[in-house]
């Protein structure tokens, strides 16, 4: 039975970029500990042969003519940036991890 | 004097073709339900104002991006956000002489079922204001159901559309995966996600997926219709098989009333000339909840990485570096159930987890598809309640996100699938609305159309909520 700790759930926060509040740590941990004791069902059923589906329809590529079209205008793009420097999206300086 | 209420689209359409009503009138009475009923039930999110424009009003959920126009996807993350393009479903509606009227509310990310998980506060159900609408469409159902909207588009992962439509008596279509285009649109899950129709009659939905659906070029995973949408004239079901699958039909987490409801729906297909026959699909009920907790949540996590405060959307005014500004951002912007599912969906794709979760869930989706491919080859339709349950209580559900997962059992299934699914409305159960789902195979819209409006017409279920009738 799966089961995240306190080090696997701050691990997966990190990996989706979610800075938890420690009040969040305690209440989420128990609820994701309920929902994949339940979703853990799927692995009651021996599957080894059955192939895996990752799009409904039976269908494949699709290709479209490589021809310029007009895209967005700069200021457009741009309209909902929430800092913006010229035709930049403005962001603070990166992190050390 | 226009009575919103019971004014269908259609009727709607032929008032403005002969000019019995002008288009700013039809808005002003809308308008004018809105401000009436709205401020109780909190369906839209934003209203537009009348800016001269032409066409039937359609309500549009605020998952679908709408030029100029603020769309928030129920989340704070959202906020401010006012797309610089038209959604190509609304593109098509334009085209075809609609007029947006609103955004209505929706669980944040179309994610949850009862509309409790928007940032912007719960719509609430217009049979009983005490009750949710379901979700995530609840703003969208709940505007038609209380005449605020005659018509308005969802969309669907899990139920999203379906689950709402039965809660609030309406007639809710989840279209084949691939039929609409999701251009535009917030993605959730996008292997799931498909934008449907919501409308108080059968014919109104029919003539609303015939508009929005067929290929896009913008949306490489939509495909041309194999036949024309036909509207229905629905008269008997002579010739037509309708399977009733056990699992689906006797959980024991439906209720008695709506199980009542459901059978006589059921006998009325036989009255009116179907073949009615039990089957069984054994997994699809069982297990169908936990592959779609496993697979929307994974999808999720990584269409939600976009929100990161940079290109749109809110940022964090507290401080850090690049990294934390991120985290932050998407601490602060992103509500609870949110982070639950980026949480598991990160959890399930993540090294080590990858095979035993997402590409086992997948495997599970391959057998739900197969034992309804199979049901297929002996029944046109399958049919079952949308909704084990009516309306619940508002908080009912919410402290309890599994209890709330299993909103959605009957639903679920189909969708893995990439079939179409009809809610139509069989009738009451404690004076709440009950709705009957009807699957097909893929591509069926028009034999659900054809099912849904012969049982429309033999059932003569009045969608319009008691209470707001005047005595």
């Amino acid at each position: 039975m799966a089961n995240i700790d306190r080090d696997q759930l701050l691990h997966v926060a990190r990996l989706a970029r979610l800075e938890l509040r420690e009040e969040e740590v305690e209440r989420l941990g128990a609820q994701l500990n309920d929902i994949l004791a339940a979703v853990s069902k799927v692995s009651e059923l021996d599957l080894s042969g059955v192939p895996p589906t990752s799009h409904p329809l039976d269908v494949v590529n699709v290709w479209a003519a490589d021809e310029p079209h007009a895209s967005l205008p700069v200021e457009e793009a741009l309209a909902n940036a929430p800092e913006r420097e010229g035709s930049y999206f403005r962001v603070p300086p990166g992190g050390s991890s | 004097m226009i009575d919103t209420l019971r004014l269908t689209a259609e009727e709607a359409a032929r008032l403005l073709r002969e000019r019995e009503v002008s288009a700013a009138e039809l808005y002003a009475a809308y308008r004018a339900a809105i401000d009436e009923r709205d401020p109780e039930l909190h369906c839209y999110l934003h209203v537009c104002e009348d800016d001269g424009g032409e066409g039937i009003p359609i309500a549009v959920k605020d998952v679908i991006g709408t030029k100029g126009i603020p769309t928030t996807a129920g989340s704070k993350i959202l906020e401010n956000y006012v797309p610089v393009y038209d959604a190509t479903v609304i593109e098509r509606c334009k085209a075809n002489g609609l007029r947006v009227l609103g955004k209505t509310n929706t669980d944040e990310f179309a994610m949850g079922s009862s509309t409790e998980n928007s940032a912007y506060g719960p719509t609430k159900n217009p049979w009983d204001p005490t009750r949710v609408p379901g979700g995530s469409g609840g703003g969208s159902a709940a505007a038609v159901a209380a005449g605020l909207a005659p018509w308005a588009l969802g969309s669907d992962t899990g139920g999203s559309i379906k689950q709402p439509a039965a809660l609030c008596g309406n007639v809710g279509l989840r279209p084949t995966y691939g039929t609409v285009s999701r251009y535009g649109a917030i993605a959730f899950a996008s292997s799931l996600d498909q934008i449907g129709p919501v409308a108080r009659n059968v014919r109104d939905c029919a003539y609303l997926y015939s508009i929005i659906a067929g290929r896009d070029p913008a949306d490489s995973t939509t495909v041309e219709l194999p036949n024309a949408v036909e509207l229905p004239e629905g008269e008997d079901l002579k010739g037509l098989r309708v399977g009733v699958p056990r699992e689906f039909n006797e959980h024991e987490a439906i209720e008695p009333g709506v199980r009542e409801a459901v059978q006589r729906a059921i006998e009325l297909c036989r009255e009116l000339g179907a073949e009615v026959g039990d089957c069984s699909l054994p997994y699809s009920v069982d297990y169908g909840m936990p592959c779609y907790y496993l697979i929307a949540p994974a999808e999720a996590s990584s269409n939600l990485a976009r929100y990161d405060g940079v290109r749109f959307g809110y940022r964090s005014p507290n401080g850090g570096d690049r990294l934390e500004m991120y985290e932050r951002t998407r601490d602060e912007g992103f509500g609870e159930e949110s982070k639950r599912r980026i949480m598991i969906g990160t959890y399930a794709l993540s090294a080590g987890y990858y095979d035993a979760y997402y590409g086992q869930a997948q495997k599970v989706r391959t057998v739900l598809a197969r034992e309804h491919a199979q049901a297929f080859e002996r029944f046109d339709v399958l049919v079952s309640p949308t909704s084990p349950s009516v309306a619940f209580k508002l908080g009912a559900r919410s402290e309890n996100p599994l209890a709330m997962y299993l909103s959605d059992l009957l639903t679920i299934p189909s969708c893995m699938a990439g079939l179409p699914g009809l809610n139509v409305p069989c009738g009451l159960s404690e004076g709440l609305p009950v709705g009957l789902q009807l699957i097909g195979p893929q591509f069926s819209e028009n034999v659900l159309f054809r099912v849904g409006q012969a049982l429309e017409t033999a059932i003569g279920f009045d969608p319009v909520p008691a209470r707001l009738v005047d005595v």
